[in-house]
């Protein structure tokens, strides 16, 4: 099945919100717990309890940042939190390299997933993907890669409100949202509208649907006037007296004096 | 990426193998019985060796008969049906040829098309990954159908094609590194595009302490000096070396002997370096291949 | 071929069964999901949050999503153990629960009847104080306290005696209004979840958020600004603050004239002996100054109109106001931003502009709510104003020997600008707000085989409640509530072993712990107090006679420890997270919850508080045992239900008395039920009208005193002065007839002041001159101290805990990747892996807490990188300072509250090559495992 299906219904996916993330790696063991414990092969883990490698679908990445001014001011170092799971290309090298058939994207709403019945461990759908999103099992010897929790989107056993990702709905910060990204009017898609959303890798071509909304604009109290001073403390060079500070001392009688006309008011 | 053994072993063991069939195929030499036999024999062995040890790659052997289903699509799939028709076909060509000294040679052009065409589909398992520009060019097939051809020719004895294309091969090699050098920069692929993250970006911290599945198979990196020696002697024991040999000494077989040994050393070398030099992108989300720049 | 058919439906789970999570001490909800196994047993599958629970709404963090692999780690321990080989050997055999008590008996029984003060018992990470510390009373030593002292009592004792309740989980930002945020010193904190969802709604609603902390990670990390402050120096940030704004007349006059003691009358007469306090009335009301009626007035009178300004003179003593005394302070061109900058590492004109960020919001973003209230006068507001601009603090801030004195300049700060309980702004949560002189005080008087004379810790209001003994001895083994550090509210459990060890004030015989790793990760000085631990007298007896720990798990405590009482995991057990201890409420809602045993264990383990309940009848202590001698409590579980603190009140408020009362109610057999069907916990919510102005406002103190938080209203003034502070400066100063030792005169003058004041807390810690560079650590999001080193999925996430280091730094010593460093302190030396950080301040370095791990301990393999390049920072850490000229040692803590100094560490560094085997240093030994090693792999489906 590693045609591609030539469009699909729905894009269901991730929008990631790197203004929010404070990386607390809570969607990476709910990933963990649900995947282990539900669709196909548990997620397994070598000397677990020494030199430990296992199997994840969903990996926090931090990266650290310092922003280039136009006029080369210093400006202060920021740290990333960047979470990275299957982005459910719609142009997705990783299906149309797999050889078995295991490998294929759901016409109906475009989750990439794997038929673990019908995988032979070769690997190559990893290799063909730029980001990173499938690990083999050491154990099971299949590949494993993110399934947008397809066992609890559509789930009946699950109240309609928990039938999203584990990852989403654990995420204590509201830094991950879930839905259609084929639809304009749908809160994600508003959502990468308003923020500006991005695709990782554009040049790669394979068109993901999850988006990542980047971070806000940093350090903008005082940053008014060109920045001075050395990169990690930093001053910007507002008119001395901030606005809003504008002394009540220089008038006659000083503070006190200020003081008691201001009661007088209340 | 990590050269790993089984791989190596395969792409160049079964190149050398399809390559020393397209030669049979044509008919050059056209041999009978014993002879016959031996020549096939060393073909098979390889080739086949080659598959065999190809699958010892495979995390779930048990599915590798589905690998047949996806030929529309998938190179690796091409790559298994290619692989079994012309060995198949080659089959019956020996077979003739061995046992009843009947020589077919319709069949033998057709089982040679195969065997070259097996070769090109296992280039294009790696030459169609955009993830890894070094190997996402066309110079990918040129060499490994190259290597294939010169293998075949000294192996079956064409001294003078063996001459030729083991300098045609060197050439190709070289240039496949020269422009696999500049691959990276050309794809584009940066830290900035693998983020899109403004200014200076760099790693803080892993996702996990540990190796995982991607690091290990994917963020391999050998050191630049190593490799610029492990070139050399690439191309010296790939084709220099075993060219010199035959200009030197035409028909001494010890020596033959020696230069297809010296020959397969070195394409061994260079398919290790293939993998070992391969930058896959998803590097840069593990803190490799930063310094990279796009190419303007 | 088409795609396969999926079951798009699978079955998630046979039952959820619904309880408190406890990787960590936020105490949220979990659904705990069961698979029936073909033997009819159930077991854990699937963790998810609680979507109805107060405290996190349905999220789990990294840990509460990871606790399938806490309840399964192979370092849990088996059964009772009494020590077989050398202390620290780790060498035990598994005894039998009866032993376990019959030996503990033997030890206790004799101390209670001849002097229970031999027995020390300490708590940690537990959430059972008022049961423990209620044991301990019983048994009538004066040796109990929790954890607080070297956890963060400067953020609740700084927050409780300035106004009235703390940040830590006991108060809240209200994350709906406020529209800047300011978070100092915050890595993680205990509120984990609740402080994530909360900036998740600030971006919601892009609100600014402000971190203020020399590391820019995790929530730092999102702050839309950073500032890299120098480590200590916080409290000169924000006097510098409160100097910008006072001089801009940027100040809530009208909050401050009716809600604080900001007019009320202090005695400005030097030669006074009353000089600093407060001027009184004859029943001991504060007095103030009233504009319109021109006299000193009671403060809470119908009618008073107080005045802010001015020094009058009442009885031929002069007076004046807390607010002139604090403008006077502040508005001196020593706190200007010019003044400070240099020290804080923050430039000028960017402190200037926070202020001005801070006045902006404040005063020109205001908000208003129309809901009435009443306040305590009796007046009625139609509205509730508020300032939107919130504040959180934790342990960066708290964690300094200056900590105190600034947690109260950064209430100072909220309180001027009207930012405390009102919109927008902090907000306490149930039992708080309550008045530093409406909790108790501490108690230390000992009766052989009696009970001590009331509850151990407490807050002092002056040298007369210090626990001292008769000849002016410190009462205490931990010396807390003495001269030393006068309000340690919460005692001080890091100079526990370290003063048993030395016999100062005096010799113990039994040290009785639970949930502290006070052999690792919870001590200063580690690799010293494993020696004090395992230290012999000359007959060859060791120091510390007798040492009974309860823990969990293959700590490395455990190894150190005589006898073991093995806990069970969170899911086997019943605890209860009341409201007489640290309960779970929010600022609109009283809360609180239970664990219940949703798996029964398979080991022949117990849950600690009910071993207490057994031990505490087996030695017949009064509460524990009935008239007739015969237990009182079947368990713990018994214990929550029928308890009763005072008539009606237990540890759970929920289904009293017939199952319909809240709060106040006869006990209840069938509470615990009602509280598994409700999902492990209850709530009640406050009235609208009840939730700001708390303090002062009349419908919230009525409902408090209904649900049984306090027995009759208590609104009180936020006090900006801090007397008991005053109180012992004077004595200090040489005024009545409990004096300090003379050595202390002088510090406790300097530093007790009824204003908050900052000092160079680092200055006995840099070995004049020599260690310059700030060294910290952090709490990783996915890791609880150590003992998520055990956890299979969070251990892959935090193995490794390299120093980091500052790009200045980084390029003056020429490191490179995967490089080391030898970390120096006037105490130690580490040898450790390096890793380069822009994101921080130039001259400080920092690791992650408590990843590194002793050899053996939690069933870990040799090769864990925990073991091998994993390191504590705490050897560098020592819990007295370097001696002084004089010879004193004085202890590495607030001077006031005795809170643990842990991060005026000051070192040195070098570059230096990998140690062998790439093992930092020091190498702390190995200790041999009771329990095995964890297996070679792990796919944990529950079929
Ligand atoms: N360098 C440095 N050191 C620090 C700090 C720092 O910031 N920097 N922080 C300090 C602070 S604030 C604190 S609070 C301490 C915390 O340090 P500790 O109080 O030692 O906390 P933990 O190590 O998490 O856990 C203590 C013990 O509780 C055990 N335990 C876990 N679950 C259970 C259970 O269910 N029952 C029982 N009976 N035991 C259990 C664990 O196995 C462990 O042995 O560390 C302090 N140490
Ligand atoms: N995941 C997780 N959660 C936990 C814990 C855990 O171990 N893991 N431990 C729990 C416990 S016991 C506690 S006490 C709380 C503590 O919660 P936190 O108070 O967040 O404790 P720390 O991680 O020590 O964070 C201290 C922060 O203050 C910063 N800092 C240090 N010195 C200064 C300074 O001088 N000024 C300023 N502005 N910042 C400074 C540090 O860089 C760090 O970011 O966390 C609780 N929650
Ligand atoms: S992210 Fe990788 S695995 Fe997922 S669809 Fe895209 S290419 Fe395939
Ligand atoms: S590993 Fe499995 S899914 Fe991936 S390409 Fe090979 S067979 Fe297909
Ligand atoms: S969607 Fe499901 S599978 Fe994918 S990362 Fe989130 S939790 Fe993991
Ligand atoms: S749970 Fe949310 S905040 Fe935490 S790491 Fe994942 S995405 Fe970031
Ligand atoms: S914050 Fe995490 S570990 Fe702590 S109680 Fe909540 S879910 Fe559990
Ligand atoms: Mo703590």
């Amino acid at each position: 099945m590693t045609a591609l299906p030539t469009t699909t219904k729905k894009k269901l996916g991730l929008v990631i919100d790197l203004d929010t993330c404070v990386g607390c790696h809570a969607c990476v063991t709910a990933c963990k717990g649900w995947n282990t414990q539900n669709y196909g092969a548990p997620l397994s883990d070598q000397d677990p309890y020494g030199k430990a490698s296992g199997t994840f679908l969903n990996r926090i990445h931090s990266f650290q940042v310092t922003p280039e001014r136009d006029d080369g001011a210093p400006v202060l170092a920021q740290t990333v939190h960047f979470p990275k799971s299957c982005l459910h290309c719609e142009d997705a090298p990783c299906v149309t390299v797999c050889p078995t058939g295991a490998s294929y994207k759901r016409a109906e709403d475009g989750i990439v997933l794997v038929n673990e019945d019908a995988c032979m461990g070769c690997g190559l759908c990893a290799w063909a993907c730029p980001y990173g999103a499938r690990e083999a099992d050491a154990a099971a010897g299949i590949m494993k890669k993110c399934t947008l929790c397809v066992d609890r989107i559509y789930n009946e056993n699950l109240p309609e409100i928990d039938r999203q990702p584990a990852c989403v709905r654990t995420c204590p910060a509201g830094a991950r949202h879930f839905g259609d990204l084929a639809d304009p009017t749908s809160d994600v898609s508003i959502l990468v509208a308003e923020r500006g959303g991005v695709d990782l890798m554009p040049e790669q071509g394979t068109k993901p649907v999850n988006q990542y909304l980047p971070p806000r604009p940093r350090d903008t109290i005082g940053m008014t006037g060109p920045a001075t001073g050395a990169a990690d403390t930093l001053s910007g060079e507002e008119d001395i007296l901030a606005p809003f500070l504008a002394s009540v001392t220089e008038e006659p009688q000083g503070f006190l004096g200020w003081l008691d006309r201001a009661l007088e008011k209340l | 990426m990590h050269p790993a053994p089984s791989v190596i072993l395969f792409s160049s063991l079964s190149g050398a193998g399809f390559g020393l069939l397209f030669f049979l195929g044509l008919g050059f030499p056209i041999t009978t019985g014993w002879v016959a036999f031996v020549f096939y024999a060393i073909a098979y062995a390889l080739a086949v060796g080659g598959l065999l040890s190809s699958v010892f790659h495979l995390g779930n052997p048990r599915n590798a008969i589905k690998s047949y289903s996806q030929w529309r699509t998938s190179w690796l799939s091409r790559e298994a049906w290619a692989a079994v028709s012309a060995l198949l076909v080659m089959a019956l060509y020996a077979a003739l040829q061995v046992f009843f000294a009947i020589t077919v040679p319709p069949l033998g052009w057709l089982g040679a098309a195969l065997s070259l065409a097996t070769v090109f589909t296992t280039a294009m398992i790696y030459a169609q990954l955009r993830a890894i520009p070094r190997w996402n060019q066309p110079a990918t097939p040129a060499f490994f159908l190259a290597s294939a051809l010169a293998s075949g020719a000294l192996l079956s004895g064409n001294v003078v094609a063996a001459i030729v294309l083991l300098l045609a091969l060197a050439a190709v090699v070289a240039f496949h590194w020269w422009k696999g050098d500049r691959r990276f920069a050309e794809a584009g692929t940066t830290i900035g595009t693998a983020t899109r993250l403004g200014g200076r970006v760099s790693l803080w911290e892993k996702p996990h302490t540990g190796e995982n599945y991607l690091t290990r198979e994917m963020v391999y990196q050998v050191a630049r000096k190593h490799a610029v020696k492990l070139r050399v002697i690439a191309l010296l024991m790939m084709s220099l070396l075993p060219v010199l040999l035959l200009l030197a000494f035409p028909a001494h077989h010890w020596l033959a002997a020696i230069a297809v040994l010296l020959h397969l050393a070195g394409i061994i070398t260079q398919r290790w370096l293939f993998f070992a030099e391969a930058e896959h992108v998803v590097g840069l989300y593990y803190g490799a291949h930063i310094g990279r720049a796009a190419a303007h | 071929m088409n795609q396969p058919v999926l079951n798009l439906s699978p079955k998630v789970s046979d039952e959820i069964r619904k309880t408190t999570c406890y990787m960590c001490a936020c105490r949220c909800g979990i659904d705990v999901h069961m698979i029936n196994q073909p033997d009819g047993s159930q077991k854990v599958s699937y963790i998810e949050g609680n979507r109805d629970h107060p405290v996190n709404r349905g999220v789990l963090c990294a840990k509460g999503s990871a606790g399938i692999m806490q309840h399964n780690s192979p370092a849990r321990l088996r059964a009772p153990m009494k020590r077989a080989g050398e202390r620290g050997s780790g060498e035990f055999e598994e005894i039998s629960w009866e032993e376990a008590y019959s030996i503990a008996e033997s030890w206790l029984r004799p101390i209670r009847e001849t002097d229970p003060s031999k027995l020390a018992f300490f708590t940690g990470r537990d959430q059972s104080q008022s049961f423990t510390s209620w044991w301990a009373q019983a048994f009538g030593t004066p040796n109990y306290a929790a954890h607080g002292g070297f956890c963060s009592v400067n953020m609740a004792a700084g927050g409780i005696y300035t106004m009235g309740g703390a940040f830590w989980e006991f108060g809240q930002p209200d994350w709906d209004r406020a529209k800047l945020f300011l978070l100092f010193g915050v890595a993680e904190d205990h509120d984990s979840n609740p402080i994530k969802m909360g900036l998740g709604k600030l971006k919601k609603r892009g609100a600014k958020v402000v971190g203020i902390n020399p590391v820019r990670s995790g929530y730092n990390a999102v702050a839309d600004d950073w500032f890299g402050i120098t480590p200590g120096t916080d409290g000169l940030l924000i006097l510098s603050l409160v100097h910008c704004l006072l001089k801009a007349g940027k100040i809530d006059l009208e909050y401050l004239r009716d809600f604080t003691d900001a007019p009320v009358l202090i005695d400005a007469d030097p030669a006074s002996p009353t000089h600093g306090l407060a001027l009184l009335d004859d029943d001991g009301h504060k007095l103030v100054w009233d504009r319109t009626e021109k006299r000193a007035r009671c403060y809470d009178a119908a009618d008073v109109n107080p005045d802010l300004a001015g020094v009058w003179d009442v009885d031929g003593v002069r007076h004046r106001t807390v607010f002139v005394h604090l403008a006077e302070k502040y508005l001196d061109a020593a706190y200007t931003p010019e003044a400070v900058a240099g020290r804080v590492g923050i430039p000028a004109p960017r402190i200037r502009a926070l202020a001005s960020e801070i006045a902006r919001v404040a005063f020109d973003e205001a908000i208003e709510l129309d809901r009435e209230w009443t306040d305590f006068r009796g007046r009625i507001h139609k509205t509730m104003k508020g300032r939107p601009v919130a504040m959180h603090a934790m342990r960066g801030i708290s964690a300094h020997a200056n900590g105190f004195q600034t947690c109260r300049a950064l209430h100072m700060l909220q309180i001027l600008i009207g930012s405390v309980e009102t919109p927008g702004g902090f907000r306490f949560k149930p039992p708080y707000p309550k008045a530093a002189t409406a909790h108790p005080k501490p108690h230390s008087k000992v009766t052989p085989g009696a009970p001590l004379d009331g509850p151990h810790l407490g807050f002092v209001q002056g040298p007369a409640d210090l626990a001292l003994k008769d000849d002016g001895t410190p009462a205490r083994i931990d010396k807390a509530f003495t001269w030393d550090n006068p309000m340690s509210a919460h005692g001080m459990m890091h100079m526990v072993i370290s003063n048993a060890h030395a016999g100062d004030p005096y010799r113990i015989d039994t040290l009785f712990m639970y949930m502290a790793n006070m052999a690792w990760n919870s001590s200063m000085n580690t690799s010293g107090t494993m020696e004090m631990l395992s230290d012999k007298d000359a007959n060859g007896d060791y120091v510390i006679p007798h040492i009974i720990y309860s823990d969990a798990y293959s700590s490395e405590m455990v190894a150190y420890a005589d006898l073991i009482l093995p806990d069970t995991t969170y899911l086997e057990r019943h605890d209860c997270i009341s409201l007489l201890d640290r309960p779970i409420c929010e600022a609109e809602a009283a809360a609180d919850a239970i664990r219940w045993p949703v798996v029964e264990p398979d080991r022949d383990v117990k849950g600690f508080q009910s071993a207490l309940v057994d031990l505490g009848a087996r030695l017949g202590l009064p509460g524990f045992v009935k008239d007739d001698g015969s237990r009182k409590f079947a368990d713990y579980a018994d214990y929550i239900v029928s308890h009763e603190r005072r008539p009606g009140v237990g540890p759970l408020m929920g289904w009293r008395g017939n199952g319909e009362e809240t709060g106040r109610g006869a006990p209840n057999p069938a509470q615990l039920d009602r509280y598994i069907e409700n999902g492990g916990f209850a709530i009640a919510h406050i009235p609208e009208e009840a939730q700001f102005y708390k303090p002062w406002n009349k419908a919230y103190q009525d409902w408090a005193v209904e649900i049984g938080l306090f027995d009759k209203a208590a609104p009180y003034l936020f006090t900006l002065w801090c007397e008991p502070l005053r109180r012992f400066q004077l004595a200090a100063e040489g005024h009545g007839d409990r004096q300090p030792p003379e050595p202390l005169r002088a510090r406790i003058k300097a530093t007790m002041d009824p204003l908050p004041i900052w000092w160079d807390a680092s200055l006995g810690q840099d070995g004049d001159g020599e260690f310059t560079v700030n060294a910290l650590t952090q709490r990783p999001m996915a890791m609880y101290h150590s003992w998520g080193g055990q956890n299979a999925w969070l251990r892959q996430i935090h193995g490794r805990n390299p120093m980091y280091i500052p790009t200045k730094l980084w390029e003056l010593h020429g490191f490179e990747e995967d490089g080391w460093a030898r970390i120096t302190s006037p105490h130690g030396a580490i040898t450790v892996p390096v890793a380069h950080m822009p994101a921080l301040n130039a001259n400080t370095i920092w690791t992650w807490n408590a990843i590194g791990k002793r050899k053996g301990a939690w069933a870990l393999h040799d090769n864990a990188p925990e073991v091998k390049e994993g390191f504590l920072l705490n050897h560098l850490i020592h819990e007295l300072l370097p001696p002084k000229r004089d010879g004193m040692r004085w202890s590495n803590s607030d001077p006031i509250t005795g809170q643990a100094a842990w991060f005026d560490l000051k070192v040195k560094i070098e570059k230096v090559s990998a140690p062998d085997g790439a093992r930092s240093k020091p190498d702390s030994g190995t200790q041999k495992s009771p329990v095995g090693k964890g297996p070679d792999a792990l796919a944990w489906e529950v079929g």
